[in-house]
């Protein structure tokens, strides 16, 4: 999955569709996060941050089923074996 | 505690390795504009800023950790496949001789990191007026940086950050407007 790996194939694309969804729900939980900070009383925000939240988790589930833990310390479970400590990190996609 | 999340914010990707470039986007990871000054600014500030900010300014210092892990990504992509010649045409021969392709904390001009490029007053509206000086200059220094490469995978990346500078900014404008109305608030009664 590293650059070097990327031969344009089936799965490598399926590999980064889904992590740019991801990334693109995430960034609405974080642009609501400030928003509300300063917002708290928008109830129509929270509503959209709850049912983004969700779906959220929804496709972190799938992601993680196929490429490995996303968080560290626990909020993951681990493959077996212990697969945090597997490339790719961040930098290396 | 933090919880690190293996992913970027946004992609980076950059169509060629560039180490000029980098040595530009460097003032972003250790200048006195750039996210770790800002991370560590705001994450600084919010044990003693009132309680109706402190979740605002929490969050954004959090965001900030993000964008740095995002500028050492560029840097790294743009770098990696550098030879010591490219790296000394590109003006980075002596980062190279001391540090060879690890990133250190300095600005463009190769002036280490400092914590004197930020402050923690403890009067929570000149912190926050700070903090919004912070987010315009990094937002100036990104559009000097967008118009410096012709990469547009680069580019992209660094519009994303840039529009990041705005929302803070307004964030942070909004966060004084709180602060100032509590304080009339008090002066009532």
């Amino acid at each position: 999955m590293t650059e070097k790996q990327s031969s344009n194939n089936e799965s490598t694309q399926a590999y980064y569709t889904l992590l740019k969804q991801i990334q693109a729900l995430d960034f609405v939980l974080v642009e609501l996060t400030l928003y509300l900070d300063t917002h708290p009383e928008d109830t129509q925000a929270i509503q959209q941050f709850n049912t983004t939240s969700l779906q959220s988790n929804q496709l972190k589930q799938q992601y993680q089923q196929l490429y490995g833990p996303l968080y560290q310390f626990g909020a993951s479970p681990s493959g077996t074996p212990w697969n945090w400590k597997d490339a790719p990190w961040p930098w290396q996609v | 505690m933090w919880i690190y999340e293996k992913k970027l914010q946004y992609p980076v990707r950059v169509n060629k390795c560039d180490p000029r470039m980098a040595k530009y986007l460097i003032e972003q990871y250790g200048g006195a504009d750039g996210e770790l000054a800002a991370a560590l600014r705001y994450l600084n500030q919010r044990y003693t800023l009132p309680e109706k900010v402190i979740g605002l300014v929490n969050d954004i210092g959090t965001e900030e950790l993000s964008h740095l892990e995002m500028i050492a990504t560029m840097v790294y992509k743009l770098t990696k496949d550098a030879t010591a010649e490219q790296m000394k045409e590109a003006g980075l021969g002596a980062h190279y001789a001391s540090h060879d392709k690890a990133l250190f904390f300095n600005d463009a001009s190769g002036n280490p990191f400092s914590a004197t490029y930020f402050t923690a007053k403890g009067d929570p509206i000149a912190d926050l007026y700070e903090d919004i000086a912070a987010e315009e200059k990094a937002r100036a220094t990104y559009q000097w940086l967008i118009n410096m490469t012709d990469d547009t995978d680069l580019i992209d990346s660094l519009t994303f950050l840039r529009e990041r500078e705005i929302i803070h900014s307004q964030r942070f404008r909004e966060a004084v407007e709180i602060i100032k109305e509590d304080q009339s608030t008090k002066k009532i009664f």
